[in-house]
């Protein structure tokens, strides 16, 4: 799971800079080498003349598709990692129609339009001056339908998610489609745009079929679980954990609780049953199914995110916490002592009881009504209290990317 | 006696800018195998995707921060990228959108298509090709922010991740495009 790679950190800032500029050099060059600069040859795939567009379009999607869940498939990148563009359902359905009448009437789209301004085209020019406008004018209204603009929301949501198919299945079902679109496409291009197809070249139908072998190759391996991506870094994580390296104490905790340069996220992974006669303020009940639901979402949020994971000992907070961070979440913690130990720390009541390593997930607290967060020890004032300990949590730079495509 | 005559080799300079044969475009296949192995690459090493029209928005709002930063600070759609001390340019997608740019420069300078030109349909003037060309463009630029993005960065890079969304919205783009292709034939035919 070394890639993707945390470029800022790897080569610095304009390091990165440059990577990205010689990626984007390289997408303007298979833009412009495929004919994307030429507005008519754009054009025509609409009137079902040539359809470039589609070809081009769904090849890159399949070559690009395949590649990144073969290397997640083989361990030597993380999908968790990738930029998976969140969905905003009707809000991305109405804007793509505006930019299809857009595509047809302009003849270009934004990507394609840089190329034709890079080779000299006129039309190109005032397309992007177009595109400018455009933004321009969206930056300027969007707080008249703010409503529409954040409606429909569902996250990061993939095909595997909406169909629940296995992944690997998703791949070969999107590589069998393109193909035979392009099929479908050379019929078109043959009886109406009235080209040759006898020349083109013997060697697409190799690199279909190769396409296919490996994403049947991709079904057979089928992609990492959270037991194989945890014995990946395991070699790497397992001493920190023996160090207590990811064991804050209550202390840091609260702490962390009125830092407001930090966005908490308390887990309490314990029964419901415990969670309802106590729990620490603001802590969710989330059981380990719901966590990995969650997950999804919880990898969108912010770099100054921290995530600490509490049981009742810690045990079974070890256990999540493990689970996360195998899944690549950034900056999970989890409660030294658990509930048990918090409620040590800031009860008097219950002061006689001492902190241990206790096998199993008891409760050791005893409560005469379900107080929640309710009781004085599930909030407690940080400046009653002089807790020395060792501070471990440390903010660490996401790795992969921090916002989207095109945003 | 035969006397030679020395031809003068054009230098390196004249070799690079003499007019090139204008070749021919690529199997589309062939560019889509070529375009989806840049796509791969840049998720495999930096976990993000292709885009264009973001850099685009970027440079817009850099510019308006630069002229009315006071409306920046009060739009909050602006804020988020050019808030405080901010600088919108400060993004990978504006890299991006300025590497397509030098990309297409260099492979339409080997390949003899760089031409200063305006194409168009057989039936319009240059100057319609030109209004009809800012037109689709603002259509274009507001519907891409409106659906978070453009052709790269939605259904290009969001297809080949699979996400729903973005591939709603690919079908979105050929349903409007298609629908509207009878109404505007005169534009390109």
């Amino acid at each position: 799971m070394t890639f993707p790679l945390n470029l800022n950190e790897l080569i610095g800032q304009y390091g990165a800079w440059l990577a990205f500029l010689a990626i984007g050099f390289a997408f303007g060059y298979a833009l412009e080498i495929s004919g994307f600069g030429n507005s008519p040859k754009l054009a025509r795939q609409f009137y079902f003349k040539e359809l470039t567009v589609l070809k081009v379009m769904f090849t890159a999607i399949i070559v690009a598709m395949v590649g990144v869940f073969t290397a997640s498939a083989l361990g030597l990148l993380d999908y968790n990692l990738i930029w998976v563009n969140p969905t905003y359902l009707w809000p991305g359905i109405v804007g793509g129609l505006i930019m299809g009448v857009g595509f047809i009437v302009g003849g270009f789209c934004p990507g394609t339009s840089l190329v034709a301004v890079g080779t000299g085209k006129v039309d190109g020019l005032f397309f992007v001056f177009g595109v400018l406008f455009g933004i321009f004018s969206f930056g300027e209204t969007v707080e008249y339908f703010n409503d529409f603009f954040y409606s429909s929301y569902m996250g990061r949501f993939t095909l595997m998610e909406w169909l629940n198919v296995e992944t690997g299945w998703v791949v070969l079902g999107v590589v069998i489609m393109a193909l035979l679109m392009f099929w479908g496409s050379e019929i078109l291009e043959k009886n109406v745009g009235g080209m040759d197809q006898s020349n083109a070249p013997k060697a697409r139908y190799y690199a279909a079929g190769t396409l296919v072998a490996i994403a049947l190759a991709v079904v057979f391996i089928g992609q990492p679980t959270t037991e194989d991506k945890w014995k990946i870094i395991s070699g790497e994580k397992e001493p920190l954990l023996q160090e207590r390296a990811y064991q804050i104490h209550p202390g840091e905790l609260l702490g962390l609780m009125h830092d407001d340069k930090i966005m908490l996220n308390i887990f309490d992974v314990r029964s419901e049953a415990d969670y309802n006669l106590f729990h620490i303020a603001n802590a969710k009940n989330t059981s380990m199914d719901l966590l990995t639901e969650m997950l999804p979402d919880l990898l969108l949020e912010p770099s100054n995110a921290v995530f600490v994971v509490v049981s009742n000992n810690e045990e079974r907070a070890t256990e999540a916490w493990k689970m996360l961070v195998a899944q690549n979440l950034h900056n999970v913690y989890l409660l030294e002592g658990g509930a048990n130990f918090w409620l040590d720390v800031f009860s008097d009541e219950w002061n006689s009881i001492e902190y241990a390593m206790l096998d199993g997930e008891i409760f050791l607290h005893d409560f005469d009504a379900a107080w929640g967060e309710n009781h004085p020890a599930a909030d407690p004032d940080p400046h009653h209290y002089e807790i020395i300990f060792e501070p471990k949590v440390k903010l660490e730079l996401k790795k992969g990317p921090s916002g989207g495509g095109c945003g | 006696m035969t006397t030679t005559i020395k031809v003068k080799k054009p230098n390196f300079f004249g070799r690079m800018f003499a007019k090139r044969e204008t070749k021919e475009y690529v199997n589309p296949y062939w560019g889509g195998i070529i375009l989806g192995l840049v796509l791969f690459a840049s998720f495999f090493f930096t976990g993000n995707g292709l885009g264009a029209s973001g850099g685009l928005n970027r440079m817009i709002v850099f510019l308006e921060d630069l002229i009315v930063p006071n409306h920046v600070n009060n739009t909050p759609y602006l804020l988020a990228m050019a808030g405080g001390l901010k600088n919108p340019l400060d993004s990978w997608v504006v890299f991006v959108t300025v590497g397509a740019v030098l990309g297409g420069f260099v492979s339409g300078f080997f390949n003899g298509r760089i031409k200063v030109e305006t194409n168009k349909g057989p039936n319009i003037s240059k100057k319609q090709r030109w209004f009809f060309a800012f037109l689709g463009g603002s259509f274009m630029g507001y519907g891409a922010r409106l659906a978070r993005g453009c052709t790269s960065g939605q259904a290009l890079s969001g297809g080949a991740v699979l996400s729903v969304g973005s591939w709603a919205f690919m079908f979105a783009v050929f349903a409007g495009g298609y629908a509207v292709a009878y109404f505007v034939r005169k534009l390109w035919n």
